[in-house]
């Protein structure tokens, strides 16, 4: 992989570099172009790349470098603090709300994982003894209503589904007044994946966050997204102001640089991530983690937090 | 709306980003100096394009520059458009061809949500339009409806599904659907598969499989495999195709969901860097809302005007 040379390209870059002394700005103008483009294999947005390099130079210019660390891996701690920085502190709790029903509404782009991840927290709520209700609220896309029916069967969570044939705003109300009716404390709306460029299916979202006064709205995003990942991000929290975040299928090999893009541009908590299909993976996210994920160099990392 | 149009309508967003920002930097340039190329590498950059593909074509442009084929800003545009026209056409590889009486089978693979079911409903009913029998094979049997959501897309083109039961064996299903196409004397047989990510090595496995069974009941086949990419995928497209060729042999790309404001970019670092051809678009979720691709309709709606 391009980009677990980092740490052998800042070494390299910094060899020519003799005595101790500070770091001058052309010291670390290699350093900071072999950071960005690991940035950027990443498929963290290029906006957000210039924005986080500058910060990382001002901190590394007028360094003093320690004996303990060489300049590479002084970098690469600034970097990964940087990172780690940006992302936030772990926030991966639902706000449960002192009145139930709690509701949650899932929205995202197509495939994104939506219905699956509707699932998965209705799995970890049943864990911490709440008494979820699934809403089918994707007319849509074919076989949608039966996938989460299907998911719900297999939690023994109940389904509220009124056919395809009422609007997903209706849905929605009718849903969350079942959800109190059957005395349900909390809510899990699955609507169907758009694009944030579709007025009328955004316009539809906002219908239903006015309907069903969701508690949280999180939006579901694919941890392969490229540099597409903040215009849909922004757009969604432009409409629809997002509680947060939640990525999916953390459990390939992608590095997922969209989190950080998100983050930067929204500004949102990243809540949860999918590690998997299946209802037990979903995880709590954790800043560090995903910042050495990014990189690419988990065990680099440790040898410097040792040092 | 002519073909041409509906894909550069489809690709409206793509290609103003691209076009718009460069015509916004040319303008705004009197002469080509390296704040320039600087700009112009950002954008390729925001077009997922890649850190290597971008690299080379800026080292194309500065080339181009020096043997004079650039020399205004204006330039620069039909230049790197025509270069990666270039590149998406390199090596082109004709779709292989039908053998008469035997059915022309396709295997749909790709990650999670990508849109293969989709993408295999829209084929179905571009095929059944041309008036060919097609045959579907629900070889996802372990997604929640994903049978359910295949036979949805058969019944609108009036397509029969050959499938088992929920968790059956994949390559059992892709069996007995060989049997049928050939059977009912189908001239194609589409096999959708689970998504799975290429780094999970025992489903991967099971994919080899079912392209086993079926090249073992009719010759030649499977004749194309398709690998489903979501345009709104980064760099990790590259591992996927990667991965997934070094499985099954895959024959080209269908990119799909292009109708956003992805650049899908991503496919010309794939087709630079492993030679395989995009084959479909998928521009909407609606049942036509597939175009066969073409490497210079594609660069030129990247583009801007023909
Ligand atoms: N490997 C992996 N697959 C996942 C994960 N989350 C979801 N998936 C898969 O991604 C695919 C799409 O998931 P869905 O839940 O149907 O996505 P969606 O957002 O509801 O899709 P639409 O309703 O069509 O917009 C399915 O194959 C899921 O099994 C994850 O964390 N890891
Ligand atoms: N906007 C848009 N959406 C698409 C396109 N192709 C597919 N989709 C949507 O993407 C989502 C996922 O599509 P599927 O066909 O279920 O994807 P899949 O690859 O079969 O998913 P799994 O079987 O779960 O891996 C659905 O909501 C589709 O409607 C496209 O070209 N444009
Ligand atoms: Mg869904
Ligand atoms: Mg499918």
């Amino acid at each position: 992989m391009v980009f677990e040379g980092l740490a052998d390209k800042l070494q390299a870059t910094f060899k020519k570099l003799r005595g101790r002394g500070k770091l001058s700005e052309a010291d670390v103008a290699d350093a900071m172009r072999e950071v960005r483009l690991a940035l950027l294999e990443a498929d963290v947005n290029f906006k957000v790349v210039k924005d986080f390099v500058a910060k990382v130079k001002e901190r590394s210019v007028g360094l003093e470098v320690m004996s303990s660390l060489t300049p590479a891996q002084h970098v690469i701690k600034i970097v990964n603090e940087e990172l780690t920085a940006l992302m936030g502190g772990t926030q991966s709790r639902i706000t449960i709300s002192s009145r139930p029903p709690t509701v949650i509404m899932l929205v995202g782009l197509q495939g994104a994982g939506k219905t699956t991840t509707a699932g998965k927290l209705a799995h970890m709520l049943i864990k911490q003894n709440k008494r979820p209700l699934l809403i089918a609220a994707d007319i849509y896309r074919p076989a949608a209503i039966k996938q989460l029916q299907v998911v719900g069967e297999r939690l023994g969570t109940p389904v509220f589904s009124l056919g395809d044939k009422e609007s997903p705003v209706t849905i929605a109300k009718k849903g969350v007044e079942h959800a109190i009716s059957l005395g349900r404390d909390v809510v899990i709306i699955d609507t169907a994946g758009r694009l944030h460029i579709n007025d009328e299916l955004m316009d539809e979202l906002a219908n239903i966050k006015q309907q069903a006064k969701p508690h949280e709205i999180l939006l579901v995003v694919d941890a392969m997204t490229g540099q597409d990942a903040v215009s849909v991000a922004e757009t969604f929290n432009g409409r629809l102001g997002l509680d947060g975040v939640i990525l999916t299928k953390l459990d390939g090999d992608a590095r997922g640089g969209a989190a950080l893009s998100i983050k930067a541009v929204t500004g949102c908590p990243i809540k949860f991530v999918g590690m998997g299909e299946k209802a037990e993976a979903l995880e709590p996210f954790h800043p560090d983690r995903m910042a050495s994920r990014i990189l690419g160099m988990g065990d680099v990392l440790s040898l410097i937090e040792k040092a | 709306m002519g073909f041409f149009d509906k894909l550069k309508s489809g690709l409206e967003k793509t290609r103003k980003g691209l076009t718009e920002n460069i015509d916004r930097l040319v303008g705004g340039y009197a002469k080509i100096d390296e704040e320039l190329l600087d700009d112009l590498e950002a954008i390729l950059l925001a077009a997922d394009i890649g850190v290597k593909t971008t690299a080379k074509l800026i080292a194309d442009i500065k080339e181009g520059i020096k043997t004079k084929a650039i020399t205004t800003p204006q330039e620069m545009r039909p230049f790197l458009s025509g270069r990666i026209t270039e590149m998406l056409c390199a090596g082109s590889v004709e779709a292989p061809v039908r053998s008469p009486g035997m059915p022309y089978v396709i295997m749909v693979v790709g990650v999670n949500g990508v849109g293969k079911t989709t993408t295999i409903g829209k084929l179905g009913s571009f095929f059944a339009q041309h008036g060919q029998k097609v045959l579907f094979a629900a070889a996802d049997t372990f997604r929640a409806a994903a049978i359910d959501q295949l036979e949805i897309w058969g019944k609108r083109s009036g397509l029969e599904v050959i499938k088992q039961a929920e968790n059956s064996d994949p390559a059992a299903v892709a069996f007995d659907a060989c049997q049928a196409a050939k059977a009912r004397h189908a001239d194609f047989l589409i096999i959708d598969t689970a998504g799975r990510l290429h780094t999970k090595s025992n489903l991967m496995e099971e994919l080899k499989k079912v392209e086993r069974v079926v090249a073992r009941e009719i010759p030649s086949a499977p004749q194309e495999i398709l690998l489903v990419l979501d345009a709104t995928t980064g760099q990790n497209a590259i591992n996927q195709a990667k991965l997934f060729s070094q499985v099954v042999r895959v024959s080209g790309v269908v990119l799909t969901k292009l109708d956003g404001t992805a650049k899908g970019g991503v496919v010309i670092a794939i087709k630079h860097e492993l030679g395989l051809p995009v084959r479909w678009i998928g521009v909407g979720e609606g049942i036509d809302d597939l175009r066969p691709f073409d490497p210079v309709d594609f660069a030129n709606a990247l583009f801007g005007d023909k």
